[in-house]
């Protein structure tokens, strides 16, 4: 009973402290700060997930939500010039609006919370009914690759679109910030980026793997990736020209096409779209998973960098040095 | 038992150190005597902490994973800490001096 009692209060401080930050993130109007905060936020709602027994939810929180969606706030904010900052309080008009609006939302919110089943079994039964059919044995993995791995398919086309929203804003990146290595690149940052790209590859190869009996996938693994990926970009390496054209594209877009054809491929055995015969599902989850592993990595590294990488075909450009010719 | 009193030791002491460094992160004045709090909690602190979960392992397995952990703390710890100072630095922030 004792130990029930100090949980519950961890629970309870972890809650307010989320709520708190939550608002602090929201209402502040510096935007480095705001950043900072959303990330301290992301790290304490994968605390979160844990404490209610979802491991993989807190995975996916901790290295996409605080990780890796941090690191694109930060480098959306590095790009943004000072005169865009907005730092004034918004009129009283639109702040009355939004708190109006907001009231209305907390009410509906509160509504349907008191107004859900106080138990309820969910699908959970079905899953581990038959979660011998999925090929896999980690039911977050049978649900997300198998059950309703159209949920999945879609994630991997909106990545793919929101690249392909950056690149067509974000225009040709010059690789000016890549100058040829030399005394630029500070040697500690240098160090770190070689002892640990090649952890991160290897741990998410790790995930990848894992995922099929325990928490972890492509998602997950995915992110770590992406993670090596932006630390990469930090220590100012970049991608030689002549992979940044077709290979490049390829590893993007393997995830989804590799997805889709798997989906197809038993259609013609009198299956339906996405539907594996059992005896090959563990196999061609793996397979699915892998592919989408490269390429949600590459994509969120790739947001990262902000701009479609120039290729040999931008021959306008001196790859070398930024400059127009 | 005794493994159990170590562990326990350790750990009081470890979250001593966490404490001791986020009071330093807050109170002290400048950014290098704060990175200065902070990595003792980050290093010291959380090694105190892995090797009393070390203690209380069922597996050679999850000793080795809680030191890479460790491992891994150190090297992104120092390596971020000496990003900070390097750039406060550079941007012209004078130590703090009595």
């Amino acid at each position: 009973m004792e130990e029930i009692n100090v949980l519950l209060l961890f629970d309870v401080v972890l809650g307010l402290t989320l709520v708190w930050l939550a608002w602090q993130t929201l209402s502040s109007l510096d935007l480095f700060r705001a950043i900072v905060l959303f990330i301290a936020f992301g790290l304490l709602m994968a605390l979160a997930w844990v404490r209610l027994d979802a491991p993989d939810v807190a995975l996916a929180e901790a290295t996409i939500g605080a990780g890796l969606t941090g690191a694109l706030l930060l480098s959306a904010l590095a790009q943004l010039s000072a005169s865009q900052k907005n730092e004034t309080k918004p009129s009283l008009f639109i702040r009355l609006t939004l708190g109006v609006l907001l009231f209305f939302l907390v009410i509906a919110l509160a509504y349907t919370v008191l107004s859900l089943p106080t138990k309820a079994v969910g699908l959970s039964v079905e899953v581990a009914k038959n979660i011998e059919l999925s090929g896999v044995s980690n039911p977050v993995t049978a649900v997300l690759l198998n059950y309703r791995s159209y949920d999945t398919l879609l994630e991997l086309g909106v990545l793919l679109l929101a690249l392909l929203g950056v690149w067509s804003l974000g225009g040709v990146s010059t690789n000016k910030s890549s100058f040829p290595k030399s005394s630029f690149v500070n040697p500690v940052l240098d160090l770190v980026t070689r002892l640990l790209v090649p952890i991160f590859i290897l741990f998410s190869g790790y995930l990848l793997w894992v995922g099929a009996f325990a928490p972890g996938g492509a998602f997950q693994a995915g992110a770590v990736l992406a993670a090596a990926g932006v630390l990469v970009f930090l220590s100012d390496w970049y991608l030689p020209s002549k992979y940044s054209g077709f290979a490049l594209r390829l590893v993007l877009v393997i995830g989804l096409v590799w997805f889709v054809s798997m989906g197809f491929s038993f259609v013609l055995l009198d299956n339906a779209f996405l539907e594996y015969p059992p005896e090959f599902a563990g196999g061609l989850i793996l397979l699915i998973e892998a592919a989408a592993t490269l390429s949600i990595g590459i994509s969120l590294a790739a947001l990262f960098l902000g701009r479609e990488p120039a290729t040999k075909s931008d021959s306008n450009i001196d790859i070398d040095t930024g400059v127009n010719k | 038992m005794i493994l159990d009193i170590l562990t326990v030791i350790l750990l009081l002491v470890g979250a001593l150190f966490f404490l001791a460094g986020t009071l330093g992160l807050l109170r002290f004045p400048d950014v290098y005597t704060r990175l200065h709090a902070l990595t003792k909690a980050d290093n010291v602190g959380l090694g105190l902490i892995v090797i009393a979960l070390m203690l209380q392992a069922d597996s050679w397995f999850v000793v080795g994973k809680l030191l890479f952990i460790w491992i891994l703390i150190l090297l992104a710890g120092s390596g971020v800490a000496h990003l900070v100072a390097n750039t406060a630095q550079k941007r012209g922030i004078k130590p703090w001096k009595k």
